[in-house]
């Protein structure tokens, strides 16, 4: 069966056969975890219509802007300031890693027990199936655990791979590092693009994320009314398309859907039946297309009402203070707004669990479940700690440890619903 | 003809990995209580168990729970998960229970009940079968004793070897190569024994544990295991005079405090 993007798919060399069987396979899975929900929002068949197309519109997009000289820099953690790379006049898009493909040409360089985020996007480029990996001029990497930093190290061998240096604390010389690597990363960027950023460039740049960063906090303001007006599948898919859909339009389009949401909010509509247990996600990233948690949640008799994550509010919480009018106070003001990212892979991280806790209170849920997937043990091993500052504000915690894979979807159903029936 | 469930008598069903087990209960108390295998066929098994009942209160329990409610659809089918319903079961048999243990044949649970018998939290192993009753019997037919007396097979230990192993197939041959250096077959299932044991404390820490303890499910049919764990804990556990059927009571419970509501 051919598809209209079959030239451009074959330009960037993906493998065409199978690329087609990945698709079939995200529309069938989406169909039935998105498309049998009752009461969605109109406002919804844009983030269908984005999913639809992909790899197909969204690239489409990407090469022409390529063909015009812009440059496409691809990335894998919320530590990448997009702010630099809009104001250097490039496009950021957040690769996916979300999907078991490619898992037996991930294994063949790396450690079987190495997390399903790390095999999926080495299993995506080696398998030759993400058009989006393939259209990035510059792909940059984060050192946030372990596993990424080698991972990058083998990825380089097959993509133009750069790698910023995170911080692991937060004392003044931690802060020091963090803007010599954003400085650095603008060097890197300008020198892409070939574009010297400007102050003025800078300033649109941090409104414009800025700007979406406050549509999804809107859309997270609303979707915590009694009734549940959304479900927390269609809010993760709406956080996870802003991290690659054009920002300006997403914004624009993420505003409408919230003023639907609004009016539903009003009228006290809403999309579950009474009773149904209000739960919190928190953890680690779930990317396109691992909806796996939030479906078997949302098939047990609750509803997901926040996502401490970063897909979710670590992305989304702090905004960049905006009122600076040199290239340097703006550059100081990101290093400060991304030196407040809550990652596990901090230490001490403390401020995580004081965040958890306040969400948690202010959304009033009946529990929360943390999210870790298997071998990631900045994630793992900070469970511990959360279920401790859940437990004594009163808060019950499900620890759920999984990958990609759908054998064990039974035993979660199990443990899951056991939570609900416990917390209700 | 009306049926006794009818009369407020309400039903319990356990479909687990291994077996079914069925508890009736009325006001009066057990009405019967039966068991089969699970086999490959777990709704025709079900279906045996069922015959004659066809009152409205019916609870299912176990990974069967959801193809029992669409297999048996017509009559009013209730399902609550193996936590609740051993909660509930252990929580009536002994209402001062604060901890209570499930060893089953793919399953281990430890489930923590408050001063009123609610969940207050729970641990189950993940979806590797090691340290359930499936590694029992797995070990069992390795040196070729029945399961129904490995347990006591163990308790003829002259002496106490560990086996670091609690993967199926490691273990099995850390077996092996124990009999190849020539250690009696009842040491080495005294091993096996411990290793159980061992990983269930650790679950049991995880979560907790105050007494008294119920310890049910299939192994806690096992006196080596009961020692074994009694030995670690330094205290008695609790076990029900059908450990087994504690899913099942449970759930008929839940029907009728549903019927209650009612």
């Amino acid at each position: 069966m051919s598809n209209p993007y079959d030239a451009m798919w074959e330009k960037l060399n993906l493998d065409l056969e199978a690329h087609a069987g990945l698709l079939e396979v995200l529309g069938k899975f989406y169909g039935d975890i998105y498309m049998s929900q009752q009461g969605r929002l109109r406002g919804m068949e844009y983030l269908d219509f984005v999913l639809s197309e992909v790899h197909g519109l969204r690239i489409k997009e990407l090469q022409d802007a390529k063909a015009s000289g812009k440059k496409v820099i691809g990335t894998f953690c919320i530590f990448v300031p997009e702010e630099i790379v809009l104001a250097a006049g490039g496009i950021q898009v957040g690769l996916c890693a979300g999907a078991e493909i490619g898992k037996d040409e991930a294994e063949k360089v790396l450690p079987r027990n190495t997390c399903a985020l790390i095999k999926s996007f080495v299993g995506f480029k080696l398998s030759r199936l993400c058009p989006f990996i393939e259209s990035c001029d510059l792909i940059v990497g984060e050192t946030t655990c372990d596993g990424k930093k080698k991972a990058y190290e083998i990825f380089s061998d097959y993509s133009p791979v750069y790698v910023m240096e995170i911080p692991q604390m937060k004392n003044a010389c931690d802060r020091d590092l963090w803007k010599s690597e954003v400085l650095r990363f603008k060097s890197k960027v300008e020198e892409i693009t070939g574009n010297k950023i400007t102050a003025a460039a800078l300033r649109d740049a941090i409104h414009l994320v800025n700007e979406r960063r406050r549509v999804l906090q809107r859309l997270n303001r609303l979707r915590a009314a009694v009734p549940t007006p959304i479900s927390g599948r269609d809010v993760l898919l709406i956080n996870q398309i802003s991290f690659y859909d054009d920002p300006v339009r997403f914004t624009s389009k993420i505003g409408e859907l919230c003023d639907e949401l609004e009016e539903r909010v009003k009228s006290g509509e809403g999309i579950v039946p009474e009773g149904t247990v209000r739960l919190m996600l928190s953890g680690c990233p779930m990317a396109v297309p691992n909806w796996k948690l939030p479906y078997i949640v949302e098939s047990s008799g609750a509803v997901v009402v926040g996502e401490e994550s970063c897909i979710g509010t670590r992305n989304t919480r702090d905004l960049v203070e905006e009122g600076g009018s040199t290239v340097d106070g703006m550059v100081d003001a990101i290093v400060d707004r991304y030196m407040r990212i809550d990652c596990a892979c901090f230490t001490p991280n403390t401020e995580r669990m004081e965040n958890i806790v306040d969400m948690a209170r202010e959304l009033e849920v009946k529990g929360v479940i943390h999210y870790a997937l298997s071998f990631c043990q900045p994630y793992s091993m900070e469970a511990y700690k959360v279920e401790k500052a859940l437990s004594n504000a009163g808060i019950p915690m499900l620890a759920i440890e999984t990958d990609y894979s759908m054998e064990d979807v039974e035993q979660l159903k199990t443990r899951v619903e056991a939570f609900v029936e416990m917390t209700r | 003809m009306v049926s006794r469930l009818e009369d407020e008598t309400v039903a319990g069903i356990d479909i687990g990995s291994r077996s079914i087990e069925l508890v009736l209960l009325n006001a009066g108390g057990v009405l019967r209580q039966v068991k089969a295998p699970t086999t490959f066929d777990p709704i025709g098994q079900c279906r045996k168990l069922m015959d004659g009942i066809n009152g409205s209160w019916i609870t299912a329990t176990g990974y069967g729970r959801k193809l029992f409610a669409e297999s048996f659809s017509h009559l009013n089918v209730s399902t609550i998960t193996e936590i609740q319903a051993y909660a509930l079961g252990a929580q009536f048999l002994y209402p001062a229970a604060k901890t209570v243990l499930d060893i089953g044949g793919q399953d281990t649970k430890v489930i923590s009940l408050s001063d009123t018998g609610k969940v207050l939290k729970f641990e189950m192993n993940d979806r590797c079968a090691a340290g359930t009753g499936k590694f029992l019997e797995f070990m069992a037919v390795a040196l070729q004793v029945p399961l129904e007396t490995f347990g006591e097979f163990a308790l003829r230990c002259d002496r106490r070897i560990q086996i670091s192993s609690m993967c199926t197939v490691f273990a099995e041959s850390e077996a092996t190569s124990l009999m190849a250096r020539g250690e009696r077959a009842e040491n080495i299932a005294m091993g096996l024994h411990s290793a159980i044991v061992s990983r269930t404390i650790a679950m049991l820490r995880r979560v907790g544990i105050s007494f008294p303890l119920v310890f049910a499910g299939g192994v806690a049919r096992n006196p080596c295991t009961v020692k074994l764990l009694e030995e670690q804990l330094g205290q008695a556990v609790t076990v029900p005079e059908n450990p087994d059927m504690v899913g099942a009571m449970g759930a008929a419970l839940y029907g009728r405090n549903g019927v209650a509501r009612i």
